[in-house]
């Protein structure tokens, strides 16, 4: 598969999406969108593929949207079709396909790039990296599931403030608040990532795709309902090639070999 | 240099890296282990290329103890003439910076020792105690005095007397590590962390850390004094014209270790 503006590499079942615009800080302009949809896309159907990770080229994770990158002709960009075109299908895609995918804040995430990150299962973090809200500086509201992500994660408090203050969360502080799984020092970053995301590359991917929709049922739904859903997905995870490994290889003794079905 | 309870590799430039290396025994520290990390530190300590250093065990132990079975004969004279923590002085008087990296188990000797460390970076599967109360004896090569200082009176107080482990997260919210990593990532965090230490000027790495280990052992007044000579002393060096210079220059330094 060719992109022009991310690289899409597959190593032992971990596929690594790189935002490669490294001059423009990878700034979203149609082109990286387009491909994005197109990679979780791929990456959704490629059974080799069984962890995502995303991050960026160079010094920045994502700025955010491209705002040099005008729309052909003089027509003004509609905000609302720029969001349900090109943002909205990569927020939903990252939270639904069935694998965890992983997010490598290498650098600076902002505006919508740090909605890619935060819609991503999990967070890994660069010592000098910072998260920006951005959006409030050019007076528009936080979108791309900003709104949603802030909210959940932060409490509406501190959410409030994240989202109008404009004030950088720097990598120490995003841990504490919960924002990212972990810190690594910048030259011990993309080794850990890769290695974590080995790690789970290696794991019950099946069974990762069940918990992770149920944990995003869980954060909206009555726990009766959670009851009733874990008992139909226990039950499917209970018929997976993976549970009668991971229960041989506990009689054995042994660490389980899962195939990912 | 032949070791056999131990091994030595360089990963970085300017870094050099101590594993204890007895899993079958948990890298229970027995007397050899100690003569051999002593050794190495030494020779990287006089190694004009190495500028900080590292220390790990496995995944599953850092060092679980001192050697027991080694031990639990002898008695007090025996214990006198042996005088095996003699050996842990030696440490305290390494000059370079030295980082523990933990995964496992961190008991006993082995917490003393990554104590004895000037900072721990710890994965998320550290534990860390001194359960010498369990086995009718106490700290003995600076437990009490080290935890006491790392943690405060009180939890020093219940680790040593209860024997209870800590684990990684309740050690860094009491600031006994720097920092909490997965276990896959902790010796590259590590090994990171050396490399920048490792990047500055070296013979100011010596007087720093000295002029910290200073708080442990002096009055304020006396740990004033003490940092103060230091700090004019580093105007005897090269590296100290240099760093200024580039600092003024815009540049970065390129330190000459003199």
């Amino acid at each position: 598969m060719t992109f022009n503006s991310l690289l899409y590499s597959i190593d032992s079942q971990v596929l690594t999406i790189t935002l490669n615009r490294p001059d423009a800080y990878n700034a979203c302009n149609e082109e990286l969108t387009n491909e994005l949809q197109q990679a979780f896309a791929a990456a959704s159907s490629d059974d080799t593929v069984r962890t995502i990770i995303l991050t960026g080229a160079g010094k920045a994770f994502c700025s955010g949207q491209d705002l040099k990158d005008a729309p052909s002709g003089s027509s003004k960009r509609s905000l609302a079709d720029s969001l349900q075109r090109r943002y909205n299908p990569i927020i939903r895609a990252i939270r639904e396909i069935p694998k965890p995918v992983i997010a490598g804040i290498n650098g600076v995430a902002a505006g919508a790039g740090l909605s890619l990150a935060l819609a991503c299962d999990m967070r890994i973090m660069s010592a000098s990296a910072r998260l920006v809200e951005a959006f409030i500086g050019i007076a528009l509201v936080p979108d791309s599931g900003a709104t949603f992500f802030y909210s959940r994660m932060l409490g509406y408090s501190k959410a409030f403030e994240f989202a109008t203050l404009n004030k950088p969360i720097l990598a120490a502080d995003a841990l504490q608040l919960g924002l990212v799984n972990y810190v690594f020092h910048p030259s011990a970053f993309v080794e850990s990532l890769l290695a974590i995301a080995l790690q789970y590359a290696k794991g019950p991917t099946q069974t990762y795709g069940y918990v992770k929709y149920l944990l995003q049922q869980g954060a909206n739904m009555p726990l009766n309902n959670m009851l009733e859903m874990e008992v139909d997905y226990q039950q499917r995870a209970g018929e997976s090639k993976d549970y009668t490994e991971g229960v041989k290889a506990f009689i054995e003794k042994r660490a389980p070999n899962f195939s990912g079905e | 240099m032949e070791f056999t309870c131990i091994r030595t590799y360089s990963p970085a430039q300017g870094v050099g890296v101590v594993q204890i290396n007895r899993p079958a025994a948990m890298n229970a520290l027995n007397l050899q282990t100690m003569i051999e990390i002593v050794d190495a530190f030494s020779a990287y300590d006089s190694d004009p290329e190495i500028r900080c250093l590292v220390i790990h065990g496995n995944e599953k132990a850092f060092a679980a103890g001192a050697d027991i079975k080694e031990m639990s004969g002898a008695n007090a004279i025996e214990m006198l003439e042996r005088d095996q923590f003699a050996r842990w002085e030696r440490i305290r008087q390494i000059k370079k910076p030295i980082i523990a990296a933990v995964s496992g188990f961190a008991l006993g000797g082995g917490c003393e020792l990554a104590m004895l460390c000037d900072m721990i970076v710890a994965s998320e599967t550290a534990q860390f105690g001194q359960p010498e109360i369990n086995i009718g004896v106490m700290p003995g090569a600076g437990g009490t005095q080290r935890l006491t200082r790392a943690v405060g009176k009180a939890l020093a107080m219940e680790i040593v007397l209860t024997g209870r482990m800590i684990s990684a997260a309740e050690a860094k919210r009491v600031n006994l590590v720097n920092s909490v990593v997965p276990v896959e990532g902790y010796l590259y965090e590590s090994i990171a962390l050396a490399r920048e230490v490792a990047s500055k000027a070296p013979i100011a790495l010596k007087l720093a850390k000295e002029s910290v280990l200073k708080a442990f052992s002096s009055t304020l007044e006396g740990g004033l004094e003490f940092e103060r000579k230091n700090f004019y002393m580093l105007f005897a060096s090269d590296d100290q014209k240099e760093g200024m210079s580039a600092f003024v220059e815009k540049r970065k330094p390129q330190w000459s270790g003199k």
